[in-house]
C-alpha cells in the first residue's frame, strides 16, 4: 500500500492513470464496439498516439504555468500565477491557443492576441507557387492543426468542459443578424463597443476588437462559451448556439460592410468626428482664410 | 468710380428699390465700406456660412423626417436591420441614408457643419478674447457670441437626440439624469420634458418636441442673434490689428465692393467646399451602426459631439458626493459637474470685459486689438481658461484614451482629477512669463534694432554685428503696447479716498489693479517721452469720473 | 500656397509655415528679414492700380479654367443623379448609397472648391482696387443730442400723463402681470407630476400578479430572446445577462418606459466570494444575484462585467461597483449601490419575489 501511495505522487503518475483508463476505455470500446475489427484498434492505437503528444506538447508549453497535473498554480503569496485547466474543455484551448494568447509571454494586466507559436500556427500561408514550399507550408500546418487537436484533446481528457462549436454553428450566413444585432448591443457592446472596435476596462485591460478578419466565427463562439479572462460567461442555455450564431452573422456582418459615407474614422464614435472637424474642417478653412487675406503677389503689378 | 453708368439690368431694379426705400443713399454709403484684412478675421465667417448651410441642408431633411416615436418594424434596404423594432424617426432617418438619392450626404454635410459651427465660433472668440477685440464699445457683440455658442449647444444636443438611435437615447437618458438631479423640481422638469417617463412619456413626445425646438425655435433665436451681430459689426466697423495704418480713429483695408464682397464670397464657398469634402469622404454619425435606441443597451465609447465633451468629462472626473438628509437628495455628483464648469467658464468669459473695464479703470473705446504679448494676465487668464476646458474636454474621451494607449481607465481619472486645478494654474503662470519675455524682446528690438546679419571686424580685429533699426511698420506694431498704468494712490494729498477706492470692493478693486498692472515691459522708443504718439488725446486717469453712458 | 514672403506688419504665423517668434535672448537668423526696411507700396485712397497685363492674361485664363472645371463638376453631379443614380430602381441599400455619397459629395466638393480657388485667384491678381482709409466715426452722440433726446422724452412722459396719475400707471401694470403667468399655466399639461411613478418598476407589478396566481414570483427572461431562465441555465460560473420580468413586452401599458426601468442584469458570482448583504442573505441562488442594470449615478445602462474582478462597470461615466459585495460602489461618480432584485427558485426557473426595495436610477430630490 505504502508502495503504491509514493507511486501515486510521482509527477508522470496522473499521466500514466490517464493513459491507462484511456488505453482501458480504447481496449473496452474495441472490445464491445459491434464492428470491432482492426481498424478500430488502429483507431484506439492512434487516438492513443495522439493524446501522448497533447500531453507532450503540454508538458513543453502550458505545464510551467498552469502545472503538471493543469491544476494551476499559486505564487509565494497564494495569488494564482495561472488558473487550473481542469475543466475549461478544448473550446477553451481552442480559443486561447488559437488566437496566441496561450502561451503566454509576459504576464500583464491582460494577455494580448498575438501570433500563436509555431507549433500551433494554423494561419500560415500556403499559396506558395513553388511547389516544394507549399507542400512544406500545408505539411507545417496540417502539424499545427493536429498539435491543437491534440492539445484540446489532452486538456478535455483531464475534467471535460465545453467542446468547439462545430463548423455549422458558427457560420455567418446562417445566422439571424437582426436578432444578433439586438443581441450584441445588449450583451457585447458594453465593452466592445456597437461595432466591435473593442473599448477600455479596469486597470489596463481592455476589450480586444472583434472588427479584424482575424477574429474568426469560431474563436468569437468560443470567446462566448468560455469567458476568457475578464469576459464573462455566456453559456449554450443561456444564450443558445442560435443566439450565438446570429451574434456571429452580426459581428461579422458588420464588420465585413463599407462604410457608405466615406472614410469610417475607425468607427469609434464622436470622438474622432471632434477631432477630424477641428484638424481637418477648421485645419483647411484656417489655410484658406490665410491665402485670401495674405499680401496681394507684387510682381503683378506693373512697375 | 468711373463716368460709365451701371448696365440696364444692374440700373432698373435699383431704381425700383430707390423709388420705394430710398436705398441707394445706403448702398452708396456702404459699397466702400473698409475691411480690414487678416486671417484670423475669418474664424467668424466659418461660422455664418455653417449657419446658412445647416439651415438649408435641414430644410432637406425635414422633407423626408417624422419626428415620430411610434414603433415601426424595420423594412427598408438596409437589410441588417430588417423586422427589428424601432421608433418611426429611426426609420427614417435610414430612410433618408439608404433610399433618398443624397440623402446621406445632406445628412452627413448637416453634422459636419454643425461641428465646424461650434468649433469655428469657439476659434472666432478666443481670437476676439485674446486680441481684447471684446472691449468697449464691442462688448455686446461679446455677449451676443456667448449665447449664440450656448444656444448652439441645445441646438446640437437636440438634433443630435432626434434619430433616436442608441447612442443619442443614451444622450438624452443622461439628460434625464442629470434633470432629475436638480433640487426640488428636477422630477417635474423631467416629467414635463418627457411627458411622463423616459423615453416614451404617455404619448411619445420627446422626439417631437425636440424637433420643434431644433428646426424652429433656437434656429430662429439663432439667426435673430446672427442678425444683431452682423449689424453691429456693420456699424461699429471691424477692428484692426495694430499695424502701421490703423488707428483708433481710422480704418485700413480693403474696399466692400468689389474686394471683400469677393473674398467673403470665396470663403463661403471654401466652407461649403470643405463641409462637401468631409460629407463625401469622411463618415459621420452612422447611426445603422449604433442600432435604434433600446434601454437595456449600452455601447463602450459613448460620447457625445465634441461641444458637450466638456459636460461629459465634468461628469466623469467628479468624486461621488451626495447628500441624503431630513428625507431628501441632494446629488453633487451631478449638479456639481453639470453646473460649476461650464458656469465658470460662460460666467467669466460674459463678465470678464466689465471686470476688466473696472479693475484698470480703461473706459475709452478700442478698436485697434491689443497683441496678446502686450496684455499679459488677460492672455493667462485665457491660456488657463484654454486648459481647463481642454482637460475637460480630454477627460470626457477619458475611455478612448485609455484603449488606445493602453492606459489604466482609473488613473486616467484621477489624473484628469488634479490636472483639472494644477493645469489652469500653470498654464497661468507659464504665458505671462512667456508674454512677459516676448515684451523684452520687443523693448529690446526698439532699443537696439535688429540684428542685421551683417559682421563686422573693428579695426583692433574685434567682430560685432551690425544692428539696424527696425522698419518703422514693424516699429508701429511693437509701439502698439501701452503702459499698463497703475492706479493713482487710493488717497489724494488730502487723504481723502479717490473714488472706487472705498470699502472692501475698492480694496479688491486696487488689489486687481496691482496685479494687472504689476509685471510690465516698458516697450518704447529712446528719449520719446512716456507714451507712443497715438493715445496721447485718449489718456485718462484712474481718478477720473468714467465716461459713462446714461439713459 | 504661399505666395509672397511680405508679412510686413502682421505678427500672427506666416502663411509659409515659418514660425516667426524666437527663444527669448537667441540671436536672430540673419535670414530674418522681415524686421528689415523694405519697400512698401504706396496707399492712398482711390482708384486701382495698373496690372501688368502678361500675368493678368495668365491668371485670366487659369481662374476661367477653374471655372469650367467647377461647371463640368456641376453638369457631372446633375448627369450623375439623373442618368446614373436611379438606375436599377433607384438607389437603396448601403453599396448604393455608398457610391452615391461618393459620386455626389466628391463633385459637390469639386464645384465648390474650384469655384473658390477661382474667386480667390481673382481676387489676388485681377482684382486692381487698392487699400483705402476710412474713417472710424464717433458712436456716441453728442452730450446735447443726449439732453435733447432725454428732455423729449420727459415732455412725452409728462403729456401722456404716466407720470402724473400713478392710478393708471398702477393699474396697466397690474392687468399686465397675470398675462404674463398665463403662458407658465398653459405649460402645465406637458407633463405628468412624478407622483411615485419613479419609486416602483414592473417587476412590482408582475410580482403581484404572479403572487395572485399562487406563485412565488415572476420569472426572469433574456432581454432579446425572451427565454425564461432555469438555474441550471445560468450555472456557469462568471456568466452574465440582461434579464426582464416575464410578460413585460406584451403586458406592460408602456412597455419601453417599464423596460427603461426594470433591465436587470443577472450575473453567476463565485459563491464562495459572494458576501451577501445584512437581510439579503436568501436574495441570491448559489451566487445568481440580480442587480438594476439602471447606473445611479445619471441612468446609462451599467453593464459592462469583469469575472475576474467581478467589478461591474458603467461604460457612460465608469462608476464602477462590486458584485460580490452588495454592488457596493468602488469607483467613479456613482453615490449608491446599484438597486439588488431578491431572487428565488420556483419549478427550478429562476424569479423575482418582490420589486427592488428602493427606487432605481439616478438620485432625485424626493428620493431621500
Amino acid at each position: 500500500m505504502k508502495r503504491f501511495t509514493a507511486w501515486r505522487r510521482r509527477p508522470w503518475a496522473g499521466y500514466a492513470v490517464v493513459l491507462a483508463a484511456l488505453a482501458a476505455i480504447g481496449v473496452i470500446y474495441a472490445g464491445f464496439s459491434p464492428q470491432s475489427d482492426r481498424a478500430e484498434a488502429a483507431n484506439a492505437t492512434q487516438a492513443a498516439a495522439d493524446l501522448k503528444n497533447g500531453q507532450q506538447l503540454f508538458n513543453q508549453n502550458c505545464a510551467s504555468c498552469h502545472g503538471l497535473n493543469a491544476e494551476g498554480t499559486k505564487d509565494a503569496k497564494g495569488n494564482p500565477i495561472a488558473p487550473s485547466l481542469l475543466g475549461v474543455g478544448a473550446a477553451s484551448v481552442d480559443f486561447q491557443v488559437s488566437t496566441g494568447r496561450m502561451p503566454a509571454m509576459n504576464p500583464g494586466a491582460q494577455m494580448p492576441r498575438k501570433e500563436p507559436i509555431p507549433a500551433f500556427d494554423t494561419s500560415i500561408r500556403t499559396d506558395y507557387a513553388e511547389p516544394e514550399k507549399r507542400e512544406a507550408a500545408e505539411k507545417q500546418k496540417a502539424q499545427a492543426e493536429k498539435n491543437l487537436a491534440d492539445l484540446r484533446e489532452y486538456v478535455t481528457s483531464l475534467g471535460g468542459g465545453p467542446a468547439v462549436p462545430p463548423a455549422g454553428a458558427v457560420d455567418p450566413k446562417g445566422g439571424d443578424a437582426a436578432l444578433g444585432g439586438k443581441l450584441f448591443r445588449t450583451n457585447c457592446a458594453q465593452c466592445h463597443s456597437f461595432v466591435g472596435s473593442g473599448g477600455a476596462l479596469t486597470g489596463g485591460k481592455y476589450a480586444p476588437p472583434l472588427d479584424k478578419s482575424d477574429v474568426t466565427p469560431t474563436q468569437i463562439y468560443e470567446a462566448m462559451l468560455t469567458g476568457p479572462q475578464a469576459m464573462p460567461v455566456f453559456n449554450d442555455t443561456t444564450l443558445t448556439p442560435k443566439d450565438k450564431q446570429a451574434i456571429i452573422a452580426y459581428v461579422v456582418q458588420t464588420r465585413e460592410e463599407p462604410n457608405p459615407g466615406g472614410n469610417g474614422l475607425g468607427r469609434i464614435g464622436p470622438v474622432s468626428e471632434g477631432l477630424v472637424g477641428w484638424l481637418v474642417g477648421i485645419g483647411l478653412l484656417v489655410l484658406a482664410a490665410m491665402w485670401i487675406t495674405a499680401k496681394k503677389p507684387k510682381k503683378l503689378k506693373k512697375s | 468710380m468711373s463716368e460709365a453708368s451701371a448696365p440696364k439690368a444692374v440700373e432698373g431694379p435699383l431704381n425700383f428699390l430707390d423709388d420705394r426705400l430710398g436705398s441707394t443713399t445706403f448702398f452708396k454709403r456702404n459699397m466702400k465700406k473698409v475691411f480690414p484684412d487678416h486671417w484670423s478675421f475669418m474664424l467668424g465667417e466659418i461660422a455664418l456660412y455653417c449657419f446658412i448651410i445647416l439651415l438649408l441642408t435641414g430644410t432637406f431633411l425635414t422633407l423626408w423626417f417624422h419626428p415620430s416615436m411610434n414603433e415601426v418594424h424595420y423594412d427598408g434596404s438596409y437589410t441588417k436591420l430588417t423586422g427589428v423594432k424601432m421608433s418611426e424617426a429611426y426609420a427614417s432617418t435610414l430612410h433618408i441614408s439608404f433610399d433618398v438619392r443624397g440623402g446621406l450626404l445632406m445628412r452627413q454635410i448637416h453634422h459636419w457643419a454643425a461641428i465646424l459651427f461650434m468649433a469655428s465660433i469657439l476659434a472666432h472668440m478666443l481670437r476676439v478674447f485674446f486680441t481684447g477685440a471684446y472691449r468697449k464699445p464691442r462688448e455686446l457683440n461679446w455677449l451676443i457670441g456667448l449665447g449664440m455658442f450656448t444656444l448652439g449647444m441645445l441646438e446640437g444636443l437636440f438634433g443630435y437626440s432626434l434619430p433616436d438611435d442608441l447612442l443619442s437615447g443614451t444622450g438624452l437618458r443622461i439628460t434625464q439624469g442629470v434633470l432629475e438631479s436638480i433640487p426640488v423640481v428636477g422630477t417635474y422638469g423631467y416629467m414635463f420634458l418627457f411627458g411622463g417617463e423616459f423615453p416614451e412619456g404617455e404619448y411619445g413626445d420627446i422626439i417631437p418636441r425636440l424637433f420643434t425646438l431644433h428646426i424652429l425655435l433656437i434656429p430662429g433665436l439663432i439667426l435673430g442673434l446672427v442678425t444683431a451681430h452682423m449689424m453691429i459689426m456693420w456699424h461699429q466697423k471691424h477692428t484692426a490689428m495694430p499695424t502701421q495704418k490703423q488707428t483708433e480713429t481710422q480704418v485700413y483695408g480693403y474696399p466692400f465692393y468689389p474686394v471683400f464682397m469677393a473674398k467673403t464670397g470665396a470663403y463661403f464657398l471654401f466652407t461649403f467646399g470643405v463641409l462637401a469634402l468631409l460629407g463625401a469622404f469622411a463618415q459621420i454619425n452612422p447611426i445603422w451602426l449604433f442600432g435604434p435606441y433600446d434601454p437595456g443597451a449600452i455601447s463602450s465609447a459613448s460620447q457625445p459631439d465634441w461641444y458637450m465633451g466638456v459636460l461629459e468629462g465634468s461628469l466623469r472626473i467628479m468624486p461621488n458626493w451626495e447628500i441624503t438628509a431630513w428625507g431628501h437628495t441632494l446629488s453633487l455628483n451631478v449638479l456639481i459637474p453639470a453646473l460649476v464648469p461650464l458656469g465658470i467658464v460662460f460666467g467669466g468669459a460674459g463678465a470678464w470685459p466689465f471686470v476688466e473695464q473696472w479693475v484698470t479703470g480703461d473706459k475709452r473705446h478700442h478698436h485697434v486689438n491689443d497683441r496678446p504679448r502686450n496684455a499679459p494676465v488677460r492672455t493667462g487668464v485665457g491660456m488657463a481658461a484654454v486648459t481647463f476646458y481642454g482637460l475637460l474636454w480630454l477627460a470626457g474621451a477619458n475611455d478612448v484614451l485609455a484603449e488606445r494607449f493602453h492606459l489604466s481607465l482609473f488613473a486616467t481619472t484621477w489624473f484628469f482629477r488634479f490636472a483639472v486645478f494644477v493645469g489652469p494654474v500653470l498654464a497661468y503662470i507659464i504665458t505671462k512669463r512667456v508674454c512677459l519675455g516676448l515684451q523684452r524682446k520687443d523693448a529690446d528690438v526698439l532699443g537696439h534694432g535688429v540684428e542685421s546679419g551683417v559682421i563686422l571686424m573693428s579695426p583692433d580685429g574685434e567682430f560685432t554685428e551690425r544692428h539696424e533699426p527696425a522698419r518703422p511698420e514693424e516699429r508701429t506694431v511693437l509701439l502698439s503696447k501701452e503702459r499698463a498704468k497703475e492706479q493713482p494712490p487710493a488717497t489724494d494729498a488730502n487723504g481723502i479716498p479717490a473714488p472706487g477706492s472705498k470699502g472692501p470692493m475698492g480694496y479688491v478693486r486696487s488689489r486687481l489693479n496691482r496685479a494687472w498692472t504689476f509685471d510690465d515691459i516698458p516697450v518704447e522708443e529712446h528719449g520719446h517721452g512716456d507714451h507712443d504718439g497715438h493715445d496721447d488725446g485718449h489718456t485718462i486717469e484712474g481718478g477720473k469720473e468714467p465716461k459713462q453712458i446714461s439713459h | 500656397m504661399s505666395e509672397t514672403n511680405d508679412t510686413a506688419g502682421s505678427q500672427e504665423p506666416r502663411e509659409d509655415g515659418t514660425p516667426r517668434e524666437r527663444v527669448v535672448g537667441t540671436p536672430s537668423p540673419a535670414a530674418d528679414s522681415a524686421l528689415l526696411a523694405k519697400e512698401e507700396y504706396p496707399a492712398p485712397a482711390g482708384a486701382g492700380e495698373e496690372l501688368d497685363e502678361r500675368s493678368a492674361k495668365r491668371a485670366e485664363r487659369v481662374v476661367a479654367s477653374l471655372f469650367l472645371l467647377a461647371f463640368a463638376a456641376s453638369v457631372g453631379f446633375i448627369v450623375y443623379f439623373i442618368g446614373w443614380s436611379g438606375r436599377d430602381g433607384g438607389m437603396h441599400g448601403i453599396h448604393r448609397a455608398r457610391e452615391s455619397n461618393l459620386w455626389l459629395g466628391g463633385l459637390m466638393a469639386l464645384s465648390f472648391m474650384a469655384m473658390a480657388i477661382g474667386v480667390t485667384i481673382w481676387v489676388r491678381r485681377l482684382m486692381s482696387s487698392k487699400p483705402i482709409v476710412q474713417e472710424r466715426h464717433e458712436l456716441e452722440a453728442t452730450p446735447e443730442d443726449r439732453a435733447a433726446f432725454s428732455a423729449a422724452f420727459m415732455e412725452g412722459a409728462a403729456d401722456s400723463g404716466i407720470t402724473k396719475r400713478p392710478l393708471l400707471r398702477r393699474t396697466l401694470l397690474l392687468a399686465a402681470a397675470p398675462l404674463g403667468l398665463a403662458p407658465l399655466v398653459l405649460l402645465r399639461d406637458l407633463g405628468p407630476l412624478p407622483e411615485k411613478r419613479l419609486r416602483h418598476t414592473y417587476w412590482g407589478e408582475a410580482v403581484k400578479a404572479a403572487k395572485e396566481k399562487g406563485r412565488t414570483g415572476v420569472r426572469l427572461v433574456v432581454d432579446g430572446t425572451n427565454k425564461p431562465l432555469k438555474v441550471s441555465d445560468f450555472a456557469s460560473p462568471g456568466a452574465m445577462i440582461t434579464v426582464l420580468p416575464e410578460g413585460i413586452e406584451e403586458n406592460a401599458h408602456h412597455a419601453l418606459n417599464e423596460i427603461a426601468k426594470a433591465v436587470t442584469i443577472l450575473i453567476n458570482v463565485p459563491a464562495d466570494q459572494f458576501k451577501p448583504a445584512k437581510g439579503r442573505e436568501n436574495w441570491h441562488v448559489n451566487g445568481i444575484v440580480a442587480y438594476s442594470k439602471i447606473c445611479t449615478h445619471v441612468g446609462c445602462p451599467a453593464a459592462l462585467y469583469e469575472q475576474t474582478t467581478h467589478h461591474i462597470l458603467c461604460p457612460c461615466h465608469q462608476s464602477t461597483f462590486d458584485a460580490t459585495d452588495a454592488a457596493k460602489v468602488v469607483f467613479g461618480p456613482a453615490a449608491r449601490p446599484l438597486p439588488q432584485l431578491p431572487l428565488s427558485v420556483e419549478d427550478g426557473y429562476l424569479v423575482a419575489t418582490a420589486d427592488f426595495p428602493e427606487p432605481i436610477g439616478p438620485s432625485f430630490w424626493e428620493r431621500g
